[in-house]
């Protein structure tokens, strides 16, 4: 939570001020056949799979790299597990569901390994690596619907994206699940810790006998498999896959939510906290725009807007120029490596990390 | 040339960045017609005095002049400009492009606006004939070896019309008749009256070209001698310096006299890769401490990488503990039970971003692989433990490793691999840039770890550091080993004349 | 892979810069003999100069495109300004401006964006993706301010360019949108080889640092090619208006991803330093085939353009990637 505070979360705090100026009734939640509704839920449930979707992103960032083909695996994601169950015997049984959905995780896996092997092995530039699969992806996901919007009558399958637990929608459950997941893996296992050394220092890491390559292989296997997820609950929200929209610049979204989110394109340190922030102050900006009563179709000027806001704080050179007006020509305070010999360094300032991941 | 007034004059000169103090003081002085050496081991201030000539870091004190005119360059182009070039290690031209266009760019002759592509060719080639290259002027410039490339950027210089041409270390990756190419080149130029600061550790090479030259250490310049009048002995007691304090003896048992029944830890016959150091053969025993003595670029750092994997060995058999073993890269090194401290802390240690426990288990848990994380406790003591040890300051395991000093980011490194129990330490410059209290403890820590039997490799530029540490000095020199001292063969005079002249004189 | 590093050394005699280019030029060559093999009427003088006029377009685009990688940039925001630049000029016509005036309105709001964009990324530091990403939305969402509807376009002039054939020879004819395709490209060509700009574009993209100790001029050149790129958008943009005789907000869609993929299928490195725009407008060539063989085809679908465009990157990308080993190796 701490964590969470240093984060820019001014951009959303805004928006849901400015929602609640606009929109009294912004922040009311009601419950209806089971299921809760209103402004914050939609939001929530909307921006489920940018949210999933931004996570893979976050660990695949973080290892320095970048992953351009989630749109395309979203759109593959939906288009097998439509296809499938489509052309099964029993298109509303929930056996052809589920059979469907796990053959698009699998397929899932085999291109995010196929990324990681571009990378990884070939040693190829991530953002050339996975522009390929960009482009080519959802080709093949039409391939693969033959060039229909594939609908599909199937319960299972629309729970997944329509339904409730507890009156909580699926969808947020799930995105919610798999943050404790990846929360989880990444503090009891070495995952983290590992995909930070890779991506802060990568010959040191190597030097220290990191496996690079299996941990560079396995965040692209992941950010493939959150988004095909993704894939499945934007398809099974609309029970049908669209082969040609589904996902469309989702990866842009999710960088964006990531580096939003406090994480630095240039690898190194993460944030999983910063990720889910910025995932929301997408969406939220996406939900403001249709409440304040601007057409949807114009909201990317404002997503621009913000986004440009956002890096322009951030950037550390509009940062220095600011700093500089501000301060007037001081000597810059020395770097803290003071060689005391022996003695106590007590008036260094010792950064701490959160104690939150 | 004796006579004529100093082309530049650096008086003075002061740098510090931050609370470290890179240049104290320091006088130089190029005279036209004359090659200049600039002598000093890693850390002396070399790179820095030559930044600060051209402009590229701001002195704190001191003052430059050019012709008696006191100048103060805003920048390498500011130097240029003023008729001061600067050829750098690694090549500051660009790849990409052709040889004349690198000799050229920004200055390409144009006619109504256009670039004279056949003026700028013959260009070229005047100036390439005057050094007499032999390089076509339309070929692309990654064509050609390295060694070709540096000419081409002294070409450049040429082009300019400079007055003072600094080189870089220009001769770290050539071969002998590169060498000598390069030199044809420089002493071409030197007769044509342009001051040539030149910058080398190879010490024939300087004694081959120099007319006088200039050595720092720390920071300091300890002095400028006429070439001819210094030896090398002198040059190298100049340049590695000789703490006159009486050095505390080191409590360690003294070293059992080589056991040659005992099995060696490490036993590497023939190791070496084309291009960074010959063959060698190399036997560590448990508990010995061998050191590797030479200048940089003597090969003593390549060495160690190739018995890592940090660079693969073209050549050679590495056993361990009886055991061949193909070392391939770091993971298969720290396998066979080989640790290694990389003498680039920053680039190949340190971790920055990460805490110093995260640090510490690094080494230990990438041998787990992520799937077995070192429980928070266990990592939590083992941190602390380890901090107590080498009283690491802060004593603060979540501190962020690039909060601490030079020092301490140093043990945490020591600690990274200690932790992991290696059967063979290798330590490339431990001590380099580190504070005095904090080099004391890691000799002990040295002895200490010999003392409980793990067999050491050590590497320092420091050559007393080496000898009173070191059971066996290995010396090498321009890439390949001259000899190997035991015992009471081990001291100073012995070890600096070897690095000086290569034993030809002595042994 | 080492059998393809032997035969790549085999050629030695052509400089590795060309390689790329040759291989692509190969390809075309193959690819249209193929179509013409399989298909009657496919091998005709006009089926080649159409891939001209049908892409003429892209082939701006694709040239604007070539100078930002060059320098080892990214412009995503190259098809979002094409359609601004439809709704624009559409929008202004309706307005009863001059269609003159239109045309060097379109063209001056396409450099200014890429100028803005080009001094963001150089002084302020911050990556050609991100800032281009940001130009990407924020051209989109223009378009939507103008107007969600298409624009249809009456302006006499507009008509004429667009329904105007300019004959070559007996048979043939080009558009006047190709000719300015063409001539844009000849211009580049010029600004590349023959200006003090067009090398220190290469320079900056082979070592940044090194062209700035070479005391070159990185700053015009870093945000000049955002400025030609915002231009050749522009341009394409009403080149394109021409093809559609429409202003949209949904044209246009990923056409930056064309536009890289023909840059990186004619050989150009993505790095920076290394291709040609000659490279560029094969690339835009392959890919013209690719859509006038799917046409001829009839029963293959459109998405195995894609498909086969992937491909293609993926051949090419190795492709370098070797190159550039063999590079290092030496």
């Amino acid at each position: 939570m701490r964590e969470l505070l240093r984060k820019p979360i001014w951009p959303l705090a805004a928006l849901l001020l400015l929602n609640l100026a606009v929109t009294p009734s912004f922040f009311a939640v009601h419950v209806q056949d089971g299921r809760l509704y209103g402004s914050l839920v939609d939001i929530l449930h909307n921006g489920a799979p940018l949210a999933i979707t931004a996570l893979g992103m976050t660990l695949v960032i973080a290892t320095r790299g970048i992953d351009l083909s989630v749109g395309a695996v979203v759109s593959i994601a939906g288009a097998v597990t439509c296809t499938w169950i489509a052309s099964s015997p029993d298109p509303a049984s929930p056996g052809a569901a589920i059979a469907g959905i796990g053959l698009a995780l699998g397929l899932a896996v085999a291109l995010g390994a196929w990324n990681g092997f571009l990378v990884a092995r070939l040693g190829i530039q991530p953002i050339i690596a996975t522009l390929v699969l960009m482009t080519a992806g959802r080709g093949l996901a039409q391939l693969i619907t033959d060039g229909q919007i594939v609908t599909v009558n199937n319960a299972t399958y629309s729970g997944i994206s329509g339904s409730a637990l507890l009156t909580v929608p699926v969808t947020v459950l799930v995105a919610a699940a798999v943050y404790a997941l990846v929360a989880l893996v990444t503090r009891r296992t070495a995952l983290g810790t590992l995909v930070e050394a890779v991506g802060i220092n990568p010959e040191a890491s190597r030097l220290a006998g990191v496996r690079s390559r299996t941990i560079v292989w396995t965040v692209y296997v992941f950010a493939a498999l959150c988004a095909a997820v993704a894939g499945l609950m934007i398809s099974a929200n609309v029970h049908a896959a669209d082969a040609n929209n589904a996902g469309l610049w989702l990866e842009l979204d999710a960088i964006l939510a990531v580096v939003i989110g406090g994480t630095s394109l240039a690898g190194g340190r993460y944030s999983i906290a910063g990720t889910l922030l910025g995932a929301l102050t997408i969406q939220t900006l996406t939900t403001t725009i249709y409440s304040v009563g601007i057409p949807p179709e114009v909201s990317l000027v404002f997503k621009a807007v913000v986004v440009i806001l956002v890096f322009l704080a951030q950037a550390p050179k509009v940062r220095a120029l600011l700093a500089r007006g501000r301060r007037p020509a001081g000597p810059q305070p020395p770097p803290p490596a003071a060689p005391v010999p022996g003695g106590p360094v007590t008036d260094v300032p010792v950064e701490k990390t959160g104690s939150s991941r | 040339m004796a006579g004529s007034r100093p082309l530049v004059e650096m008086t003075g000169i002061s740098v510090a960045f931050g609370p470290v103090q890179a240049l104290e003081g320091v006088d130089l002085r190029l005279y036209p017609g004359e090659v200049h050496a600039l002598m000093g081991e890693n850390g002396a201030g070399k790179s820095t005095l030559i930044k600060a000539l051209t402009g590229v870091h701001p002195v704190d004190a001191g003052q430059i002049t050019v012709q008696g005119e006191p100048v103060a360059f805003s920048g390498p182009a500011a130097a240029q400009a003023a008729g001061i070039s600067t050829v750098y290690q690694e090549v500051n031209l660009c790849p990409n492009l052709s040889v004349a266009e690198n000799l050229l760019l920004g200055r390409e002759p144009r006619r109504a606006g256009r670039i004279d592509w056949r003026g700028a060719r013959r260009r070229a080639t005047e100036v390439l004939g005057r050094l007499h290259l032999d390089l076509d002027p339309s070929s692309p410039l990654d064509a050609h070896p390295i060694a070709q490339q540096q000419l081409v950027a002294i070409a450049r210089a040429v082009e300019v019309d400079s007055r003072v041409l600094v080189l870089d270390e220009p001769t770290s990756s050539l071969d002998a008749s590169e060498v000598e190419e390069l030199f044809r080149v420089v002493r071409g130029l030197r007769d044509d009256g342009v001051a040539i600061l030149f910058v080398s550790h190879f010490i024939e090479q300087v004694y081959e070209i120099s007319d006088r030259m200039t050595v720092l250490r720390n920071g300091s310049r300890v002095g400028e001698y006429r070439t001819a009048e210094i030896s090398r002995v002198q040059l190298v007691s100049a340049m590695v310096g000789r703490e006159l304090e009486v050095l505390e003896r080191l409590d360690r048992a003294p070293a059992a006299p080589a056991d040659e029944t005992e099995s060696p830890v490490l036993r590497a016959v023939g190791i070496g890769r084309k291009g960074a150091v010959e063959p060698v053969d190399l036997v560590v025993r448990p508990g010995e401490v061998v050191g590797l003595a030479g200048l940089l670029g003597s090969g003593r750092t390549e060495l160690a990488r190739l018995l890592f994997g940090a660079d693969r060995a073209d050549h050679g058999e590495i056993a361990v503990d009886g055991r061949v073993v193909r070392i391939r890269n770091p993971r298969t090194a720290i396998d066979a039970g080989i640790a290694f401290s990389s003498e680039d802390r920053k680039a190949g240690g340190v971790v920055g971003d990460l805490t110093v426990r995260d640090n510490i288990v690094l080494a230990m848990q990438a041998s787990r692989g992520w799937m077995r994380r070192i429980p928070g406790r266990k990592q939590d003591e083992l941190a602390r433990r380890w901090i107590e040890l080498l009283d690491i300051r802060p004593a603060d395991p979540d501190a962020l490793l690039r909060n601490l000093s030079g020092g301490n980011q140093q043990k945490v490194l020591l600690a990274r691999w200690l932790i992991t129990q290696p059967r063979l330490l290798i330590l490339d410059e431990p001590t380099r840039g580190i504070d005095v209290g904090a080099k004391a403890q890691i000799q002990a820590l040295v002895a200490e770890q010999a003392g409980q039997g793990t067999a050491v490799v050590f590497i320092s530029a420091e050559l007393d550091e080496v000898v009173r540490l070191s059971d066996r000095v290995l010396v090498l020199r321009d890439r390949k080993p001259v000899a190997e001292l035991a015992g009471e063969d081990v001291d100073m005079d012995r070890v600096m004349g070897l690095i000086a002249t290569g034993g030809e004189a002595g042994a | 892979m080492t059998a393809l590093v032997e035969r790549v050394r085999d050629v030695r005699r052509v400089p590795t810069r060309f390689l790329p280019v040759i291989v692509t030029f190969a390809l075309f060559v193959l690819m249209f003999a193929g179509g013409g093999l399989r298909y009657d009427s496919f091998a005709s003088g006009q089926v080649l100069l159409n891939l001209l006029i049908d892409n003429a377009f892209l082939v701006v685009l694709a040239v604007g495109m070539t100078f930002v990688i060059l320098t080892g940039g990214i412009d995503l925001s190259v098809g979002s300004v094409v359609a601004l630049s439809t709704m624009v000029a559409a929008a202004l016509l309706r307005a009863g401006w001059p269609p003159v005036v239109v045309m060097l309105a379109v063209l001056a709001g396409g450099a200014l964006f890429g100028l803005a964009m080009g001094a963001v990324i150089h002084y302020l530091e911050i990556q050609p993706f991100i800032v281009t990403l940001a130009g990407m939305f924020l051209a989109r969402g223009l378009c939507y301010v103008i107007d969600l509807q298409s624009i249809s376009i009456e302006d006499p002039l507009f008509r004429t360019i667009a329904q105007t054939a300019v004959p070559l020879g007996e048979e043939l004819f080009l558009s006047p949108a190709a000719l300015v395709a063409l001539a844009v490209v000849a211009v580049a060509v010029y600004v590349l080889h023959m200006t003090r700009f067009g090398r220190t574009v290469y320079a900056v993209g082979g070592n940044q640092q090194s062209a700035m100790l070479m005391g070159l001029r990185v700053a015009q050149a870093r945000v000049g090619v955002y400025v030609i790129s915002g231009a050749c958008s522009a341009l394409a943009g009403l080149l394109f208006t021409f093809y559609m005789l429409s202003g949209y907000s949904l044209h246009a869609v990923g056409m930056e991803l064309d536009a890289i993929a023909a840059v990186v299928i004619g050989g150009t490195l993505l790095t920076g330093g290394s291709g040609f725009v000659l490279g560029s407008v094969l690339g835009v060539l392959v890919l013209g085939t690719i859509q006038t063989i799917l046409s001829f085809e009839g029963t293959l679908s459109s998405w195995w353009s894609r498909i086969v465009i992937g491909l293609l990157l993926l051949v090419f990308v190795v492709m370098q990637r070797v190159l550039a080993r063999r590079g290092a190796a030496r």
